[in-house]
């Protein structure tokens, strides 16, 4: 659905970023991201948790997205990273969309850099970036409904996601 | 008069049950109220809430819209 490969090869640069209904090729991913010069592979994996709030026995999510605009805003998620992390190696975020069970992936994330400072560090910020500032949209189904996810807030611009616009010390 | 093209998500678009319309408007201001105005009061509630983007980019009220531009209303995310 994306010209993005998702389960296909992976892109010639740096980033590998996408969007589609494929299972996420997570080994893939963190095998790509591995480079000479860095010591530090860090990967989150989203899962699809059989509760949440108020909402016992969840079942499925079904996720929607803006999808002309999920390139967009990963690729500046990356961007912002690298702004902050200029060491970092090589970055993939893939978020899965349509319907998801419990425990399948639902997005990747996978940073490399040098050290394990920075490689936790820049993949905590790209999760986060990619949850405030990616129009997509889950839906909840549990035991005794379906409705919206309840954990939204307002999307934000990347330059606005995070604690602090600071890069962990060297 | 000037015609936006409308996209609406998650929530909204259910509400709307739709996720693709034209609206009138010249501004966003206008093209939200136009579409509030046909898709009833659940609806005008949950725009309040919306951000609003023309084009992929982020706007406001007062942002110009013109023939053929892309007016999405953009509930809280729930990604990830």
């Amino acid at each position: 659905m994306h010209d993005v490969p998702l389960g296909g090869d992976p892109p010639a640069g740096d980033d590998w970023i996408g969007a589609g209904e494929d299972v996420l090729p997570t080994a893939e991913a963190l095998e790509w991201a591995v480079r000479p010069g860095c010591g530090a592979v860090v990967t989150f994996c989203g899962t699809v948790r059989d509760h949440a709030e108020g909402r016992h026995g969840v079942t499925h999510l079904d996720y929607e997205a803006y999808l002309e605009q999920v390139e967009p805003r990963l690729d500046a998620v990356a961007r912002a990273a690298r702004a902050r992390w200029p060491e970092l190696g090589r970055v993939v975020l893939l978020h899965r969309l349509g319907r998801l069970v419990v425990g399948q992936v639902s997005v990747v994330v996978v940073v490399s850099a040098p050290h394990r400072g920075e490689a936790f560090d820049a993949a905590r910020f790209c999760i986060d970036a990619v949850k405030e500032s990616v129009p997509i949209w889950k839906r909840e189904t549990w035991a005794e409904g379906s409705d919206w996810g309840r954990c939204a807030h307002d999307v934000r611009d990347v330059d606005e996601v995070g604690p602090a616009a600071t890069p962990a010390s060297p | 008069m000037t015609v936006a093209r409308l996209r609406l998500f998650g929530p909204i678009a259910e509400l709307a049950g739709t996720r693709h319309d034209h609206v009138p408007g010249a501004s966003v201001a206008e093209a939200v109220a136009a579409a509030s105005e046909r898709y009833g009061d659940a609806f005008a509630r949950l725009a309040a809430h919306c951000r609003v983007w023309v084009n992929g980019e982020g706007a406001d009220p007062t942002t110009p819209v013109g023939d053929d531009d892309e007016v999405a209303l953009l509930p809280p995310v729930s990604g990830g």
